[in-house]
């Protein structure tokens, strides 16, 4: 008896979640005449919306644009912010100290605080309406060289030293001893980025105003604000919206397990 | 020892780098901003506490922190209570486990911008689906956002559907580390089921709702998106938020000094609210 009760609860609440996501999918493949409709089969299916979406504005090119920009920041922040890591955990250099201290430190700075003064940095670097303002500042990130740092600390001495003995440099020693052996924090620190900066909006929202440039938040942003409130404008949105949660949507059900792992233990370590 | 000196040096200058120019410099940058008038075009000037004494007297700035705790005392009981009972109802042996934990999660992994325009299908006056809903019953339609009433409770309850799923999660891990004989003696005295998550389970998890309070107030400070979409900040104002707020000083209204000092006091506030709520909460426990 309170095991029905249970099911219940939770089916009430998945239906909340997830009848919303059917609707907008089934809304996008519906006539003007029948999108104000509660139905998640439409009578006379349609590719209007998306024909419509697709010439009205770029979101192919955004596609791109997005697949470019978070591929390129996930690279570098792997790559590039696990040098650092390694550096910052394993070597020893004039500086290392300070280094770690300003990482940590920067992690209590509110995002708010930098957004203006980066944006007047950005036009005066004279990058407005570039890729690089979209990649540079997430080049790097504290949290995850935070999060490498603690796992490469923990990676046995006797490991770099025997490498070191076989005469091995240490950029060989950490993509070849120490990234074969961090492959799920490396995993975490990849979902985490890529989907941050796939989903970013505000940043892009200042910095870029040519189309060609747009990320598909963006693109899709400007566009719904450009378009009318009627059913033909609200479904035509809706198929917009579906370029960007398809490829999401279609991530999350193969890896779903990393993605809660990877986005809910930045707070249960909290 | 030199050799490794050197790699060090090496390995971490572009992160070196990157610190000076997109974090060191922002932050330093932003108290030399608030002194100045610069419109990004034309040399910045030299504007004292012009800039501060404006936002002291500035209506809309004061609007948009009263909207904004409008939406927190809407969104954190109603946010703290969904989470609980979905975290509580998982935390058993059940059938699908692993499905309704991805359900719950699905908005999370979800772009702002993509629920924002879902929902504003959803509160639509004429074609939403709520309205449509409520149409069956014979009730409605209710205008969701052009209300100035309804407008933010509106934008609260998205924000709830979009991040709840976030901090089922996270009650659920707390949950997990409440020992079975915790419940199990309180039981043995008597004690009903609510009486025992009351005063054993609850408890226990201060540090998860500490959590959750923490990153929603966070959250709830950093609307931009919501408004942006659904409202552009109307009706009557009564969805403008501090980022909104100063999205358009920058953006729109060209005035760098001002946009800064908006940043510099939301960041002020946010520590302030967030250590009133650490007391709070932290002393909730010994009364």
């Amino acid at each position: 008896m309170r095991r029905t009760a249970f099911y219940v609860i939770l089916a009430l609440a998945a239906t909340t979640f997830l009848y919303p996501f059917l609707w907008m999918v089934a809304t996008t493949f519906k006539s003007p005449a029948e999108v104000g409709g509660l139905s998640l089969l439409p009578d006379q299916p349609t590719l209007d919306n998306y024909r419509l979406m697709w010439a009205r504005a770029p979101f192919g090119r955004a596609l791109v644009n997005s697949l470019f920009v978070a591929g390129t920041i996930t690279l570098s922040v792997l790559v590039f912010g696990s040098a650092a890591a390694y550096s910052l955990a394993r070597l020893n250099f004039p500086g290392r100290r300070i280094l770690n201290a300003i990482t940590i430190a920067i992690l209590l700075v509110p995002a708010q605080l930098t957004l203006i003064p980066m944006y007047t940095l950005i036009v005066q670097l004279g990058w407005v309406d570039s890729y690089a303002a979209l990649i540079a500042p997430y080049a790097f990130n504290a949290t995850a060289i935070l999060i490498l740092r603690q796992f490469f600390l923990q990676v046995p001495r006797s490991l770099m030293d025997s490498a070191r003995l076989d005469g091995m440099g240490e950029l060989r020693i950490l993509f070849t001893v120490f990234w074969p052996l961090a492959k799920a924090p490396l995993a975490m620190v990849g979902i985490l980025t890529f989907m941050g900066a796939w989903n970013e909006v505000l940043w892009p929202l200042l910095v870029v105003r040519d189309e060609q440039i747009m990320t598909l938040p963006q693109l899709l942003t400007v566009f719904s604000l450009g378009g009318g409130a009627g059913p033909r404008q609200l479904a035509t949105k809706l198929a917009a919206a579906m370029v960007l949660v398809v490829p999401v949507v279609v991530a999350y059900t193969f890896l779903q397990r990393y993605f809660i792992e990877s986005m809910a233990s930045t707070g249960i370590k909290g | 020892m030199r050799a490794e000196a050197r790699s060090g040096l090496l390995l971490s200058s572009p992160y070196a780098a990157f610190l000076l120019l997109f974090a060191l410099y922002p932050i330093g940058f932003s108290l030399v901003l608030v002194l100045l008038k610069w419109d990004l075009v034309t040399a910045p000037s030299f504007a004292g506490l012009d800039n501060v004494q404006h936002l002291v007297g500035d209506a809309r700035f004061w609007q948009a922190i009263v909207n904004t705790l409008v939406f927190l005392a809407i969104h954190l009981p109603l946010q703290i209570i969904v989470a609980l009972t979905l975290a509580w109802a998982l935390d058993r042996p059940l059938l699908f486990r692993a499905f309704w934990r991805a359900t719950f999660f699905l908005p999370v992994v979800i772009s702002g911008a993509v629920v924002t325009i879902l929902w504003s299908a959803l509160y639509a006056t004429d074609v939403g689906l709520i309205n449509g809903l409520l149409a069956r019953l014979d009730l409605g339609p209710v205008p969701w956002l052009t209300d100035p009433a309804i407008a933010m409770p509106a934008i609260a309850v998205m924000a709830t559907w979009k991040n709840v799923g976030f901090y089922v999660i996270i009650y659920l891990a707390g949950l997990q580390n409440v020992p079975r004989s915790c419940h199990e003696a309180i039981e043995l005295e008597g004690a009903t089921a609510w009486q025992s998550f009351r005063h054993v389970t609850l408890p226990l998890l201060k540090p998860q709702t500490l959590l959750v309070v923490t990153l929603s107030t966070i959250n709830g400070f950093q609307l931009f998106i919501e408004p942006y979409i659904l409202t552009g900040g109307g009706p009557l104002r009564r969805t403008l938020s501090v980022v909104l707020y100063m999205y358009r000083n920058a953006f729109s209204y060209q005035k760098m000094g001002y946009a800064a000092t908006l940043g510099l006091a939301l960041a002020l506030l946010i520590a302030v609210v967030l250590v009133v709520q650490r007391r709070v909460i932290g002393s909730a426990e010994e009364a």
